[in-house]
């Protein structure tokens, strides 16, 4: 009969020998294979106590930057929110009132900002449209939960903490931490 | 009154503590035989196993537990209710039963009273083993039957069409072991394979034993020959029907069955709690026994890793194939085996 693809493979269909239909040498050579595999090496990582390195490009939870004086970077132009292709982000702006320099950069900003993580993909394109290189994805991901709620991150979540006045904060947000 | 003084009702009360241990310390090590199970299966298969619950997982049984215990209890409203709820303990108790006859060590001394370590020395205990594995069946069955839904009554009859075959090889088997000892008493086994210049049965009935050990993975349900719970043709198969702790009787008595089915193999074929190459005579009766007790539990231990390490080796059977092993091959090898021992008796006798 012709093959119909290359790797096609007659099936043997030879009646058994005894020896094959007792299934015993053939059940040793398994048990033998099964044997050894008690000495390998056991590829486990134990997760909350060990963590996979993340390499540098990994795209995880998302930040919201602050420049280096602590102001927050984003000035709520919706770039991202268009950029998103799973239309995970919404925003509401507000103007800067005289007063308030020294929280936000621009004078316009995010009042609310929010991303659902079950809609993200993290595929990194608002990160790549943001002109004021506020948004970042972080080494870090979302942890598990029972509310769906839970998972719509907003502002106080997403903005990292000021690298000057909390510097532990600061690493864990961007999943330097371990 | 008199007779009533005169009856020895120590001896009562030592058996009642007997019965009591060992019925406890069955569950007991049938509840950590759940716990090795999955660990040694994480072991072949490169992977820790429970681990989080308690320090290495060990406490895991008991969450199992009760977690089962806590799940709500479902009785389908088709089903026969009486047999559905005795299905299952049916299966626990038959599970439990074979323990009676087996000789679990010599004797303790206690005080001046020499206490045997066997509940009861029956010099049938080989027929009433036989007899009570075959009880087993019926938990699988009625559990089945009463569960009123087509998947658990196939898996009820495949189980019992497959207890009935294997304990054929198993009953041809066996009988060539009475041959060679001479006795149905367990305890008289023993003592045959202890006794100066005799080794242990395994080193006369090599094929014998491999017969029946093939049966007592049959009898017990276990992979490979788990049909009558095979996940992929019949959902669940017999215990599809049963939730809560009815299910966990059900899983816990192949448990209790599998550590029986190595106390008896231990004990009929590798010399149950006699340790080779040491005169046992010499100790101590009490030293003797908690040596013996480690040596027996010590063979069990290793047949119920074997019977771990076969379950996460072989696949399933398919059902005309258990059917071809069973009677096309090992009923003639055990017949085979049982005409070879009686002749070769007959020669050594006739010398
Ligand atoms: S990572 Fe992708 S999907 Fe997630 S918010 Fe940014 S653009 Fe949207
Ligand atoms: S995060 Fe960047 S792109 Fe998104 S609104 Fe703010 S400034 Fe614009």
């Amino acid at each position: 009969m012709q093959a119909l693809t290359q790797r096609a493979k007659q099936v043997n269909r030879k009646p058994m020998t005894f020896m094959e239909s007792l299934y015993l040498p053939s059940i040793f050579k398994g048990m033998g294979i099964t044997f050894s595999h008690i000495f390998k090496k056991n590829p486990t990582i134990h997760y909350p106590e060990q963590q996979r390195p993340f390499s540098p490009v990994f795209r995880g939870l998302h930040v919201l930057n602050r420049d280096e004086e602590g102001r927050e970077r984003c000035t709520a132009c919706g770039l991202c929110a268009v950029a998103c292709p799973a239309e995970a982000i919404t925003m509401e702006a507000a103007e800067r009132l005289p007063g308030e320099e020294h929280l936000y950069r621009e004078e316009k900003y995010a009042a609310k900002y929010e991303i659902n993580m079950l809609r993200c993909i993290f595929c990194g394109l608002c990160e790549e449209a943001c002109p004021k290189d506020a948004i970042y994805l972080s080494e870090t991901f979302a942890p598990a939960s029972f509310a769906r709620k839970t998972f719509i991150y907003g502002k106080p979540d997403l903005l990292i903490p000021d690298k000057n006045k909390d510097p532990e904060g600061y690493a864990k947000a961007k999943g330097l931490a371990n | 009154m008199t007779s009533l003084l005169a009856f020895d009702w120590f001896l009562v009360l030592e058996k009642l503590i007997l019965i009591a241990v060992v019925i406890f310390g069955s569950l007991g090590v049938a509840l950590y035989t759940t716990f090795a199970e999955r660990k040694v299966a994480g072991l072949l298969q490169d992977r820790p196993g429970p681990n989080r619950a308690g320090p290495f997982g060990l406490l895991q049984p008991f969450a199992d537990g009760l977690k089962l215990v806590f799940k709500e209890e479902i009785i389908p409203n088709t089903s026969n209710k009486t047999l559905f709820i005795l299905g299952p303990g049916l299966a626990m108790t038959a599970a439990l039963m074979t323990s009676a006859v087996v000789p679990w060590g010599k004797a303790v001394e206690i005080g001046d009273r020499v206490v045997s370590l066997q509940i009861a020395d029956v010099n049938i205990g080989m027929l009433y083993i036989f007899a009570i594995l075959s009880l087993g069946v019926y938990g699988i069955m009625i559990g089945g039957w009463a569960s009123n839904n087509k998947f658990s009554l196939m898996a009820a009859l495949r189980g019992a069409s497959q207890a009935i075959s294997y304990e054929l090889a198993m009953g041809i088997s066996l009988i060539a072991l009475v041959m060679v000892t001479g006795s149905l008493s367990l305890r008289e086994m023993v003592e045959h394979q202890m006794a100066e210049g005799n080794l242990w049965n395994v080193a006369y009935q090599p094929l014998g034993f491999l017969i029946f050990l093939i049966c007592a993975f049959a009898e017990c349900n276990r992979a490979p020959f788990d049909l009558p719970e095979a996940e992929n043709e019949l959902n669940f198969g017999y215990h599809q029907e049963y939730s809560s702790m009815k299910l966990g009787f059900f899983l816990f008595a192949e448990y209790v069955n599998m550590f029986m089915s190595s106390v008896i193999m231990s004990t009929m074929y590798f010399g149950g709690y006699d340790v080779p190459f040491l005169d046992e005579s010499t100790l101590s009766t009490n030293v003797a026994a908690l040596v013996g007790i480690v040596a027996l539990m010590t063979k069990v231990v290793a047949f119920i890793f074997f019977f771990m390490w076969v379950r996460w080796t072989i696949p399933r059977f398919r059902y005309d194939q258990l059917m071809q092993l069973g009677w096309k091959k090992l009923v003639p090898l055990a017949l085979a085996n049982m005409i070879i021992t009686g002749a070769v008796i007959l020669w050594l006798q006739g010398k």
